[in-house]
């Protein structure tokens, strides 16, 4: 058992006293960044990134920033729960699930347990992904450093057509949304040969769009400015959780093993696969609600309804790291600020991680067993405290994160500029949020596609033009294969409806 | 729109429609539409096709460009279909007043931070931000701004050495 071997060494990397500093304010941040509105996983953990600059130019100074922003999106995804259950508003867009059996707990006064149920849940599926990460990314990595260009090529290829055919969104809004992340990728010097292009003579497009400027403006703006059209006021139910509260209810959850399981893995295919935590969350209150007894109760305050979703977007959520790790290609929004903070302090993501950076990735590993349990004493001691963040009036907090990711697209660059690029795209996301454009799709784009553009080049250069390269060998052709099968899926089941005339 | 009998005429007024999804929806393909040209139009000029060393700069986004004026083109298309219940409010007035109350005053204090720096900037914006939708007590105002804006003086420029913009005032202080 290697993998055993190589988490025990990756667990004496992060148990240093530094390191579970850093975990547990990862953990307290990510939190307040999930309850806030305007703030959340993506780009909390992206205004957060500069600040670990300098820490990453220390020796073991890698591990330590990424264990401090890994915590802050374990923090982030507990956080969400807070919201749902207390005041009927996700936090999180992985959270709204959650909302549908959390709040009528909570009107019924039933809080404590609705909290108690999402908190442990969380951790569970969060527990049995990172130890799917623990077992199942060695493989993949092994796997993966075979890959040529058209391997890599048609891995980028598959996790793009994933988002057209397994989204919500109509496909040719994902499909616009997706090529713009990649031109704007493609704005300033190109990857290949340096050449200038789209940059019509300005100095500050020379280098290019940057996807924190992005995401701290279309997550952060664009949500603040989406919350406010609800009004000005927050209503909610008070919290407080006492040990009496939490034992019961954990005397309840095991009654619901099964859902958990189910949930989680619903929860870890959607996270690897890049579907992401919220469509995970979903199907899994949709999957528990019909195999549950209680079925029919859903939705009146059932805690099942609470577990399902919350284990299912934890699960999803944290195995999103792993193709992010293995294959360098993030699974969800947030894992793909991640990756992008690895290229900046100087890190290959992809498969010689596993070869190179084994104190990385292993500490890694562990700090993400630890971050999961600092955050389930932190969440379960200080809900009374997080649910008094939120009763902060609007007029106040909202002034203060505009400030906050001011400050954050600033210190990327040093640039005002970036600032005024980030209002553009916070006005951005307020329209594409409203017209059902997605946004996970668009910076994941503008996070790989330099990357993605020089392996499609590579590939290119390789066979002298030919596309037939994508299908030169069973396995370039069998992942080309599922990518084009998940492409046409939409236009498959449109068929199939209007074959069957409803 | 169904409305209830305790309605005044300036609510009725916020709930009219600023404007509808279907004007929306065909504005947002119109701006992905012209991005798309600019990139094939520059893809165009860079070269987009196959050099003797191998794919030209434009190569690839030629193709993106592409796709984006193709796919604005059939979002514009399937936005003209909307209609009746289906075409509704995009944004209200009573909304949309409330998000440009934000949107301007943030506006405003990003072109501040270039001359002001950003702690005095952050000091007058969430004061009259504060004011203006929350009629808050001034005694108030001035303790969450000036908190506000030392406790992330003391984060960035002390405890992380991370230089923020500064301006005059802080010239002045000798903070600089």
């Amino acid at each position: 058992m290697d993998e055993i071997q190589s988490l025990m060494h990756g667990f004496a990397v992060a148990l240093t006293p530094t390191n579970l500093g850093l975990m547990f304010t990862g953990v307290i941040l990510g939190v307040i960044i999930g309850v806030l509105p305007g703030l959340g996983g993506a780009n909390g953990v992206a205004i957060l990134l500069p600040l670990t600059f300098s820490m990453a130019q220390t020796p073991g100074g890698q591990t330590s920033a990424i264990i401090l922003l890994s915590c802050i999106y374990w923090g982030a995804l507990f956080g969400g729960a807070i919201t749902s259950i207390l005041f009927n508003i996700p936090g999180e867009p992985w959270s709204v699930a959650t909302t549908f059996d959390g709040y009528p707990l909570a009107q019924k006064g039933r809080a404590g347990s609705a909290l108690t149920a999402a908190f442990t849940s969380s951790f569970v599926g969060a527990l049995i992904a990172v130890i799917v990460v623990t077992f199942l990314s060695p493989i993949v990595a092994s796997f993966a450093l075979e890959f040529g260009p058209p391997e890599f090529f048609a891995v980028y290829l598959l996790t793009f057509c994933a988002f057209i055919g397994m989204s919500k969104e109509p496909p040719f809004k994902t499909l616009a949304a997706m090529m713009t992340g990649f031109a704007l990728a493609a704005v300033g010097s190109d990857p290949v040969t340096g050449t200038l292009r789209f940059t019509f003579g300005s100095v500050y497009l020379l280098n290019g769009f940057d996807f924190l400027i992005a995401v701290i403006g279309l997550f952060g703006i664009g949500e603040i400015l989406l919350t406010l059209e609800e009004g000005l006021a927050f209503k909610g139910a008070s919290a407080r959780i006492n040990l009496g509260v939490v034992l019961e209810t954990w005397k309840e959850l095991p009654r619901y093993w099964l859902t958990s399981l189910r949930a989680a893995a619903v929860g870890c295919f959607m996270g690897i696969v890049p579907g992401g935590a919220t469509p995970a969350s979903f199907m899994s209150y949709g999957v528990a609600r019909r195999f549950s007894k209680n079925g029919d109760k859903f939705g009146t305050g059932e805690v099942e309804g609470v577990v399902a979703p919350e284990t299912a977007a934890h699960a999803a959520g944290t195995s999103a790291l792993l193709p992010m790790l293995t294959l360098g290609v993030p699974g969800s929004p947030t894992a793909a600020v991640l990756l992008g903070g690895l290229l900046i302090w100087g890190l290959q993501p992809g498969p010689l991680l596993f070869v190179e950076q084994k104190d990385f990735v292993w500490g890694l590993i562990a700090s993400m067993y630890l971050g999961n349990i600092a955050g389930l004493i932190v969440v379960l001691t200080c809900v009374p405290l997080f649910a008094a963040i939120l009763r902060i009036p609007f007029s106040v907090i909202a002034p203060v994160i505009v400030v906050i990711c001011a400050i954050g697209a600033y210190t990327v660059h040093n640039s005002i500029f970036d600032v005024w690029m980030m209002i553009a795209f916070g006005v951005l996301g307020y329209l594409f949020k409203k017209l059902h454009y997605p946004l996970a799709p668009m910076v994941l784009a503008i996070v790989l596609g330099d990357r993605a553009e020089s392996s499609f080049r590579q590939a290119m250069l390789m066979s002298q033009g030919e596309l037939s390269i994508l299908f030169s060998n069973g396995l370039v052709g069998g992942i080309t294969g599922l990518a084009l099968a998940l492409l046409l899926w939409p236009l498959a089941s449109w068929l199939w409806r209007r074959a069957r005339g409803d | 729109m169904a409305t209830e009998s305790q309605d005044t005429p300036e609510s009725l007024q916020d709930r009219r429609s600023a404007f509808s999804t279907k004007t929306a929806e065909l504005a947002v393909a119109g701006l992905f539409f012209l991005f798309g040209a600019i990139i094939v139009f520059d893809s165009v000029r860079l070269g987009a096709s196959w050099a003797e060393d191998g794919p030209q700069t434009g190569y690839f986004p030629f193709y993106l460009g592409i796709i984006i004026c193709l796919s604005s083109l059939i979002n514009a298309a399937r936005g003209l279909t909307l209609s009746g219940p289906r075409n509704r409010p995009f944004v209200e007035v009573g909304q949309l007043r409330l998000v440009l109350s934000v949107l301007i005053p943030s506006a405003v204090f990003v072109g501040a931070v270039g001359w002001l720096g950003i702690y005095v900037s952050a000091i007058v914006y969430i004061a009259v931000f504060m004011r203006w939708l929350g009629k808050y007590a001034w005694w108030k105002l001035i303790l969450v701004a000036f908190g506000v804006s030392i406790v992330f003086y003391l984060i960035f420029e002390i405890w992380f050495k991370v230089p923020l913009p500064k301006g005059p005032i802080e010239a002045w202080l000798g903070l600089d």
